[in-house]
């Protein structure tokens, strides 16, 4: 028995050293989604370049949607610009923007000067919609896929690698259940 | 062996101290920075409570009540319409969670998830528990060990007397 107690200490060095390691590799800024898996929450806002214009989550039509939060006070946001004007051009996923805490104005201005890579920008200027989705800072980029279902939050800037190991194999995925899915309904 | 264990127990207890000191420090800073004007002084309770209740989802060791941040000032306007709307406080945390996940609450549900955080402690204090009486059933054990029985005495007198006659012997 005395000769067990001995190695406690070192058992308990052991454990603790495995748990701390795996912490060191962690992100503690990563939260799980609460929203992936779920449909895209309904809104009513107005559109970025047309304040008359209602939009509605109806209006994010596509197979694969990206929604991108972004805003002109996010510097991220003109980091993965560039990136978001290349994955629009793709026509690989339907990109929208959801303009967030943001002055009119401004985005407006935004889009002219750098281009717009967005079908449309939804305008939400309280933050409404940005709460319902979970959104906590620009840039995040939702994935919804062609049921409407919300299939990644991605937090943080989008760039070639973030795309091409996070982004792209979802989207595959989501491309195989579509082919999936329009085979069952032919056959 | 037991001069070990005390130590470690001392060490136990400075760390229990010092987790409790901090947890107390977090709660009492807590204030609201918000002008929002309430009905009734319930309201205005429950809206505290609340606020201090859950968590910033950006500023992870910040409260809605203590945060700056935009999407904190955000989620206590939520709170504040919430309430208004006449929503109950199981409904306004319910709100946040399924928006932000069971992350937002400071005091998390007890689920399957959470067993270890909850009954954690309880285990580590049962097992603390165990080792300091499995020291104090060993010492009376060890100690009849130390007397001596009325042969050893005798034998020890002895020796003490032949050490005495030899000394007495060099000193002539």
């Amino acid at each position: 028995m005395n000769k067990m107690i001995r190695f406690i200490p070192l058992v308990l060095f052991i454990v603790l050293g495995v748990v701390l390691y795996r912490g060191l590799s962690l992100d503690p800024k990563a939260m799980p989604s609460a929203l992936v898996d779920n449909k895209m929450p309904s809104f009513q806002l107005p559109a970025l370049g047309d304040k008359n214009r209602l939009l509605t989550e109806k209006d994010l039509a596509g197979d694969i949607v990206l929604l991108n939060v972004w805003g002109t006070w996010c510097v991220y946001c003109k980091y993965e610009h560039p990136y978001l004007l290349d994955i629009a051009k793709s026509k690989r996923v339907t990109v929208y923007g959801l303009n967030y805490k943001d002055i009119r104005k401004d985005a407006q201005q935004w889009l002219t000067q750098y281009e717009d890579p967005y079908v449309f920008s939804i305008f939400d200027e309280l933050g409404k919609l940005g709460i319902e989705l979970g959104v906590t800072a620009a840039p995040e980029t939702f994935v919804i896929d062609h049921n409407g279902i919300i299939r990644m939050k991605h937090v943080g800037p989008i760039d070639g690698g973030v795309w091409q190991q996070k982004f792209l194999p979802l989207i595959s995925k989501i491309e195989d259940e579509k082919r999936a899915d329009q085979s069952q309904r032919g056959s | 062996m037991s001069k070990q264990y005390s130590c470690f127990l001392t060490a136990f207890l400075l760390m229990f101290g010092m987790l409790a000191l901090t947890w107390g420090s977090s709660t009492a800073l807590a204030s609201a920075v918000d002008t929002y004007t309430f009905d009734d002084e319930v309201t205005k309770k429950r809206y505290q409570s609340l606020v201090k209740e859950l968590r910033c989802p950006k500023c992870q060791n910040q409260n809605l009540a203590d945060s700056n941040s935009p999407i904190a000032a955000d989620l206590r306007r939520e709170v504040y319409e919430l309430l208004n709307q006449g929503k109950a406080d199981i409904e306004i945390v319910d709100f946040m969670v399924k928006r932000y996940g069971e992350f937002v609450l400071y005091r998390p549900r007890v689920s399957n998830l959470t067993y270890v955080l909850w009954f954690g402690p309880v285990f580590l204090l049962l097992i603390g528990v165990l080792v300091v009486t499995f020291i104090l059933k060993k010492k009376p054990e060890n100690k009849p060990k130390k007397c001596l029985d009325q042969a050893q005495k005798e034998r020890l007198q002895a020796i003490l007397d032949n050490d005495k006659s030899t000394l007495n012997n060099e000193d002539k």
